[in-house]
């Protein structure tokens, strides 16, 4: 009897949940206009606030969606204008005069005006502000509001890069509080809600200033695992994933006419940084030994495939200074050998390589590993957390030699800081990145960083082992969305589901 | 039963505040700087500085400690470091995923063990009494997470019947859509906890089946179904309730894996990504949280017990007497954790149990 029951009890079960399997609404066409846009990512937002560590995920899913910066940064890598209708620089370089755009509400209702956007680079600026582009905001000496829709910036020396680094700054009305868990912006969305761990969304601003966002909203879904994220795609709960992290599972796609798939370019490099403080990194010719003894070529294709880009140096395709250097340290086992020998290294030597725990460093690491002992390197593969690396390797140099991915565009001129963490000091170099910055066209600014990137090919200050590959994956219902991800921006805005 | 409950809920209260200790100081103990999931390559000296303020890094552990502590007492488990939410809100939240599915999951593995247990045991020399042995034992050998990857890649991928991953944004305010999404998650755990659970009751049942007190039962006039009502499974069931509390604290502490494989925004997952992020009180209320509910479990296996098999009533007195050897088997352990279920199955020559 009891087990007749249990059966039928556990029966019914079954079917209860079977039956609520069918139940399940399918999606009816609606217009793209009214569409809502399901995104998945595996970057969620660690808090809401660009400025207090909300990392990767913050700029995906906010910057341009939710917040907008005086300039914005196109996927293509150009500076446009956006909040500033137009500015003027004074002759010396050191005033810059930006004209707000009329007619700008925040979400809360609040008028922008000027004093908004000082707020909001004084915010960048102050004393406990996290922001990573802090420094690069260091020339601004003072922001005046002469009157409610014009903004003086004063220089204590010139800097080419600022429109550029002001398209990082978001403006954040004054009055706006808990920035963390809640935002007030000027942008196309506004939040609706943000259950951590989970989705992330929002929906249209009616009173938005500018040209009106295509869809009534998207939602970001977030993913621990990149398999989950995939199966999203492939059940249709996503339309669109922001970036592939590994071509394994890009067959399943490639082959079928439901899905779009882009090859755009990151501006994410994965190094391999020398200690150039210690020995013996601190040989140069030890470096491009090592250099020209790892087959970037390989390693990228048995991490990526057919995905992803040499560079031979710190600059992306999408810098405006970006040279193919590829050549400079070519793959030549014997040529490595004989590096070595005149650096006195003849018999090799063996070093301790920090990696971090995640994808793809460990596996990078062994391929390395295996191409240096051909010219009689060994390596001891130390795996450590993301934690670890920051304290130890970021804060404390105490490394010889470490993998680790940089993302950001432009940050060739964190080679003209001694004090970096990989300790690289050419006088020359540091000279070129301050004038580079000081030039008074960009044709200049160009020219001086691109001696500094051929500089530091040379001088094989690091081995940028390979540029990843930004691949986005659509439903071929999608049009409109960005392809290349600059810093993992994500603009919504122009995307269209048929 | 009442001086029992009284005894077991003091005993409660002061495991919660050894382990609210436990935790700080295990957590302070680990490697690592909270502060530096907050900061990213580029950032300066002074920056560092003021990251390691704003989470309180730079405080010394005791007033960190005290901190929390007096938090803790007024029921308030802080604000998490990164995200700056509150963290019982978040926890809540999470809860609303979390205790479903390993409910679901529960009910549904005894509903599947049970039975299946019993006939395991029943037909014990028959072809397919052997055969469900057999799968059981294969059940707990599959890693949880392969089981749902074959489920998604099945139910969701090729049949399109379920989602493969995520909860509903609304959570609970379309209840078929919340149960959707925790078909496959509830199935998958299920099946794990449902072969091991079948083990136990194979077992238990086969050790009843054996016993004198049933086959004196039968002897008396009984018939096999009245004889195994009464008193077999009343047997049975006392070994069996102590797994059941190990498995549910289990499953509800396992649920991370599941979590990750479904995407579900549940406790697990969080604990994950907290840890990842050195986010202590994130981390503290989670765990907090957990031992709490684990507590709970134990509490409750033990009550069951103890209403069911009355020598366990019995054997309260006997030791607040001056102990019992070792017969007070039940006593001072948080979850039926130190109950070694096969070994200690009810003696075949206990009178306390036939009652016919």
């Amino acid at each position: 009897m009891k087990k007749k029951l249990g059966l039928a009890t556990g029966i019914a079960l079954v079917s209860a949940l079977a039956l609520a399997a069918c139940s399940g609404t399918s999606s009816s066409s609606t217009k793209p206009a009214d569409a809502t846009i399901n995104i998945g990512s595996v970057y969620e937002p660690q808090n809401l606030d660009n400025t207090a560590g909300g990392g990767q995920g913050v700029t995906e899913a906010l910057n341009g969606n939710v917040y907008e910066g005086l300039f914005r940064l196109t996927d293509t890598g150009k500076v446009e204008n956006l909040l500033a209708k137009s500015f003027k620089k004074s002759a010396d370089g050191l005033t810059y005069t930006f004209d707000l755009q009329s007619g700008v509400t925040f979400h809360s209702g609040a008028k922008l005006t000027s004093a908004d956007v000082k707020y909001s680079i004084e915010k960048v600026l102050a004393d406990d502000s996290q922001s990573a582009r802090k420094s690069s905001l260091a020339p601004i000496s003072s922001v005046s509001t002469p009157d409610d829709s014009t903004v003086v910036v004063k220089l204590s020396s010139r800097s080419i890069s600022l429109p550029y680094n002001l398209s990082y700054v978001w403006i954040i009305d004054s009055a706006a509080k808990n920035l963390k868990t809640s935002e007030d912006g000027t942008g196309p969305y506004e939040l609706d809600s943000w259950k951590r761990g989970s989705t992330l969304s929002l929906t249209k601003y009616k009173g938005y200033w500018g040209t009106a966002a295509k869809n009534a909203g998207v939602v970001f879904h977030y993913y621990s695992d990149a398999t989950a994220l995939n199966n999203a795609l492939l059940t249709n709960a996503v339309d669109v994933v922001t970036s592939e992290q590994s071509p394994d599972a890009l067959a399943q796609f490639t082959g079928n006419s439901s899905y779009k798939v882009t090859d755009g370019k990151s501006t994410t490099k994965l190094l391999l940084a020398f200690n150039d403080k210690v020995a013996p990194f601190n040989k140069v010719g030890v470096r491009k030994a090592i250099t020209s003894a790892i087959d970037n070529k390989q390693l990228l294709n048995s991490i990526w495939g057919d995905y992803g880009t040499l560079i031979g140096s710190m600059v992306p395709p999408t810098d405006p200074w970006y040279e193919d250097l590829t050549g400079v340290n070519p793959y030549d086992v014997t040529l490595a050998k004989k590096e070595l020998a005149a650096a006195g290294y003849a018999d090799g030597f063996t070093f301790t390589l920090d990696t971090p725990n995640y994808d793809p460093h460990p596996a990078a690491a062994q391929i390395i590993k295996s191409d240096l002992a051909k010219v009689g390197i060994t390596v001891k593969i130390n795996i450590i957390t993301p934690d670890t690396w920051y304290s130890k390797v970021y804060q404390k140099h105490d490394f010889q030699a470490t993998m680790q991915e940089h993302v950001n565009d432009r940050d060739v001129v964190f080679y003209g800081n001694p004090d970096f963490y990989w300790g690289y000091d050419n006088k020359q170099v540091t000279g070129w990145v301050d004038q580079a910055e000081q030039a008074s066209t960009t044709d200049e600014q160009t020219a001086l960083l691109k001696k500094v990137n051929t500089q530091i090919a040379d001088d094989a200050a690091s081995d940028w082992l390979y540029l990843y590959p930004q691949i986005v994956v659509a439903s071929s219902k999608l049009s409109g969305y960005p392809v290349n991800g600059l810093n993992s921006q994500f603009y919504a805005y122009d995307i269209v589901k048929k | 039963m009442v001086s029992y409950l009284i005894r077991r809920f003091a005993f409660l209260v002061v495991t919660l505040v050894l382990a609210s200790i436990v935790l700080f100081v295990l957590l302070r103990l680990l490697p690592g700087d909270p502060a530096n999931a907050l900061l990213s390559v580029g950032a300066t000296k002074e920056q560092i500085a003021s990251a390691r303020a704003d989470v309180g890094a730079d405080l010394p552990v005791i007033e960190q400690f005290v901190r929390w502590f007096s938090q803790l007492a007024r029921f308030d488990l802080g604000t998490s470091y990164i995200s700056g939410l509150p963290v019982g809100p978040e926890i809540a939240q999470r809860l609303v995923v979390t205790v479903p599915l390993t409910l679901l999951a529960f009910v549904l593995a005894v509903i599947i063990a049970v039975p299946v247990g019993f006939v395991a045991a029943y037909k014990s020399h028959r072809w397919y009494g052997v055969a469900l042995s057999a799968v059981s034992q294969l059940g707990i050998a599959v890693p949880v997470f392969w089981i749902g990857v074959l489920l998604v890649t099945f139910f969701a991928l090729r049949l399109q019947l379920l989602p493969a991953g995520g909860f509903p944004q609304d959570d609970w305010q379309d209840p078929a859509a919340a149960l959707r999404s925790l078909a496959l998650p509830v199935i998958t755990v299920a099946i794990v906890m449902a072969a091991s659970v079948t083990r136990y009751v194979r077992s238990a049942v086969l050790d009843v089946l054996g016993s004198d007190y049933l086959r004196s039962s039968r002897a008396l006039g009984a018939s096999f179904a009245e004889a195994m009502w009464r008193h077999g499974l009343r047997n049975a069931s006392v070994p069996v309730i102590s797994i059941l509390g190990i498995e549910l604290a289990t499953t509800f502490l396992g649920a991370v894996v599941v979590e990750s494989v479904f995407a579900l925004p549940g406790l697990g997952s969080m604990l994950l990504t907290s840890i990842a992020q050195h986010d202590y009180p994130d981390i503290q209320g989670v765990l907090f949280v957990s031992t709490f509910a684990v507590l709970i479990v134990g509490f409750l296996a033990d009550t069951a017990q103890r209403l069911v098999d009355p020598r366990l009533r019995a054997s309260v007195s006997g030791n607040r007497g001056g102990g019992s050897g070792g017969g007070g088997r039940r006593r001072g352990v948080g979850p039926a954790s130190t109950a070694v279920p096969v070994a200690a199955l009810p003696g075949t020559t206990d009178p306390g149990v036939v009652r016919s």
